[in-house]
């Protein structure tokens, strides 16, 4: 009894000491809690702008509705005018060029390929008025568009291919006098656009997400926390935080997980250790394009196609375009798990005018940089885009063409599908020399995925990169990760040992039957 | 005459029970982190098999206070001595009945076989496995505030692959050892012995035994004179 008694306890000593050691991981919930106190209190502004006069008189230029804003925020248009959302263009360092000034001026995409030579119509997403293919006076603070960002009568809206005026029809006083912060409704209108339509560029970011469920995004959530996007998306004197690194390439002014949720958000500690290698996103997004489908491929090849000498289009059965003369086939994906890369923060990009050797690999527009063995690596979801897009296959190029213009006879590619002509022109926009071939060559862009943040119930589970089959890490083989990989030759060895010692004693105890019978027998005799 | 001979004392008895739990346990969370097998959730199999590992790490500190405090890390010094007689006895003579060519005794309760193979689980497999487990449990790349610097290897594959050769040969060993035991003087009489700490012996006359043992004895402290020298 006393023996059995000594045995217990001596057990428990030996597991309660395991689990001590094991139990003192650091855990810091407390910027979260700080937040959930901060967050229920309304925000209240301390002036109204129905009330100030010089928002009464009659607005008949959006242009006056600036001057009146300067009027008071006399300071204002120089932090406006530093930003990139106005610039479209920075100075950055990218590793293996030095500084460059990069922007939507000089990077190229793999959707309408580039803005050179179409600024009207793209200059529906520029916080400003007036960029003409003719250009834009950056200087000019009367053009700046102050509306887009804060109107929050959610009426105001920029016309088509108008250089970056607003609709005519517009109430400009009733909208002036509603200004305020950025709501998700103002940063959506050109961020879930992209491209041209909704969800067509990022994925985790389309019109479902003005007013997302719980289920599509666990921080916007009307009906939980409802975070706008300017809640992370921090900013000071018109420097919002947070990078897309379509265009951006340094590892500066980001938005993180972090700033909220600290590096060691979970309370089990194994968990908190993947924070080293493994970014938030990688876990807490399984799935995104969760409601509308967003584009996977895009093939400028098949473009220019007519019917009765008339451009068409085709859609799929949830009304996607698949088909459009004017710009070629496109696939698109719904609820699609995430691609998954390494990246420091750091990114390279495909500049106008770059020469390219290799024409038969797909050519990356934008390369996310990153591997396990940088120490500032994280595992990262991202969408990859994959095109075919024009290029000259003479001086390997990509080509940027003329695609928009108002008229035909312009050489524009959307009105008079001429390759060659409308690549001519763009690219003589540019500066860069042309051959006079058009070709088409594939390429990729990585956008990281960041937004539609699920539950903590529907996280991806240890099992679904942990494993030997359809591991979602399968693509990144520069390391070695539990559960997914193992030496076959340790494999094999082993579990030929085991067999072996399995077989002997088989053969072995087989015997011993076998002559202890025989024994016996003989002793019976 | 027949003898009931007290051999495993009550710490040894608990020490080997408790080791044969934690490896049985820690081969099955082990072999789920592997991805060999679904049964904890992984998870949970990462937890456990670290509780476990810390646990046995515990007890085995125990163990060696233990075999130092009484001697008994002697029962593990390697000998040449009958080392014939017993594989001949493993290959044949077990076959014709033939009687233990070593006798157990509190002395000496291993036989040489035993002595080289625990003797290398002891200072072999066991190590290879507590310190490829302690490296496996703390790497990190990099290692970050708190980290241990030294530590700051960008590979856990070696560790890993190593962890796992020491697995496979531990369940070869256990397969082999459960077998072994069923080759006492009945097929159950190791087993009870390592229960209830009681062999029971076919002895000749006493005197022949103690003789023995003081034999057995002498040898062995020459022979660890000599390892130690």
């Amino acid at each position: 009894m006393k023996k059995i008694f000594i045995a217990l306890a001596l057990i428990g000593i030996i597991i309660l000491s395991a689990v001590t050691f094991l139990t003192t991981g650091s855990y810091e919930p407390t910027r979260l809690m700080k937040l959930k106190e901060e967050y229920p209190q309304k925000y209240s502004p301390s002036a109204d702008h129905k009330k100030f006069a010089v928002l009464q008189k009659k607005f008949s230029r959006p242009q006056e509705v600036t001057e009146a804003c300067l009027s008071c925020h006399t300071e204002t248009h120089k932090e406006v005018m530093q930003s990139n959302h106005w610039n479209w263009e920075r100075e950055e360092y990218i590793n293996g060029r030095g500084i460059v000034s990069i922007g939507k001026k000089n990077v190229v995409n793999n959707f309408c390929i580039g803005i050179e030579g179409n600024e009207q119509s793209c200059a529906k997403c520029h916080i400003g008025y007036g960029m003409t293919n003719q250009g834009f006076s950056y200087t000019d603070s009367k053009n700046i568009d102050c509306l887009v960002c804060h109107d929050n009568s959610e009426t105001y809206v920029k016309g088509n291919e108008l250089a970056g005026l607003p609709e005519p029809s517009l109430d400009l006083n009733l909208i002036s006098q509603s200004v305020g912060k950025p709501l998700r409704s103002n940063c959506g209108v050109c961020h879930f656009f992209g491209g041209g339509g909704n969800n067509i560029k990022h994925g985790d970011l389309e019109k479902s997400m003005f007013e997302p469920s719980r289920d599509v995004d666990v921080h916007m959530a009307v009906e939980g926390a409802n975070l706008q996007c300017i809640d992370c998306h921090t900013t000071e004197k018109h420097n919002i935080s947070g990078k897309m690194y379509s265009l951006s390439s340094m590892n500066r002014n980001r938005s993180s997980c972090e700033q909220c949720h600290t590096e060691n958000p979970h309370e089990a500690g194994i968990l908190n250790e993947h924070t080293v290698k493994v970014a938030c996103q990688t876990c807490h997004i399984p799935t995104y394009a969760k409601v509308n489908a967003t584009k996977t491929s895009w093939d400028w090849s098949t473009a220019g196609k007519l019917r009765n000498g008339e451009p068409y289009e085709e859609d799929d059965a949830d009304g996607n375009h698949i088909y459009l003369s004017i710009k070629g086939s496109f696939e698109w994906g719904k609820n699609l798990k995430p691609d998954y890369v390494w990246f420091n923060g750091t990114a390279d990009h495909y500049l106008l005018g770059e020469v390219f050797d290799d024409t038969t690999r797909a050519l990356k527009i934008n390369t996310l940089n990153g591997s396990y063995n940088d120490l500032d690596s994280k595992i990262i979801p991202v969408k990859i885009h994959r095109a075919v897009q024009p290029f000259d296959p003479i001086l390997k190029v990509l080509i940027q063409p003329k695609l928009f213009a108002d008229k035909k006879g312009e050489g524009a590619f959307w009105q008079d599908f001429d390759w060659r002509r409308s690549s001519e022109i763009g690219m003589k926009e540019i500066n860069v020399p042309f051959s006079g071939e058009v070709g088409f060559i594939r390429t990729e862009m990585y956008w990281p995925i960041n937004h539609m943040v699920s539950t903590k119930e529907l996280t991806v589970q240890c099992n679904e990169c942990h494993t030997r089959e359809k591991s979602r890490l399968a693509n990144l083989t520069d390391f070695y990760m539990p559960a997914r990989d193992y030496s076959s030759i340790i494999e094999i060895t082993g579990v030929s040992i085991i067999l072996l010692t399995v077989f002997g004693i088989f053969i072995h105890g087989s015997i011993r039957i076998f002559s202890s019978r025989k024994m016996k027998k003989e002793r019976s005799k | 005459m027949k003898k009931q001979v007290y051999i495993y004392k009550a710490f040894e008895r608990f020490w080997h029970w408790t080791q044969a739990i934690l490896i049985l346990f820690l081969a099955a969370t082990g072999f789920e982190i592997h991805g060999s097998i679904k049964f904890f959730g992984y998870q949970n199999a990462v937890e456990y098999h670290n509780i476990a590992a810390y646990s046995f790490i515990v007890l085995i500190i125990f163990a060696i206070f233990w075999h130092f405090t009484t001697g008994e890390w002697k029962q593990y010094l390697p000998t040449l001595k009958n080392i014939k007689a017993q594989i001949d006895f493993y290959l044949a003579g077990i076959f014709r009945n033939a009687p233990h060519p070593t006798k157990r005794t509190v002395l000496s309760k291993l036989n040489p076989l035993q002595r080289l193979v625990y003797l290398g689980l002891k200072i072999l497999v066991i190590p290879v496995m507590v310190i490829s487990g302690l490296l496996y449990m703390f790497y990190r790349y990099p290692q970050k505030d708190g980290g241990i610097e030294v530590l700051n290897i960008n590979s856990i594959e070696p560790i890993a692959l190593l962890h796992t050769l020491g697995a496979f040969l531990l369940i070869a060993f256990l397969i082999t050892h459960l077998y072994l035991i069923t080759t006492g003087t009945t097929i159950t009489s190791n087993l009870k012995a390592m229960i209830t700490g009681f062999e029971e012996t076919e002895v000749e006359g006493k005197v022949q035994v103690q003789e023995q043992e003081k034999k057995q004895g002498q040898e062995e402290k020459i022979l660890a004179d000599d390892l130690l020298s």
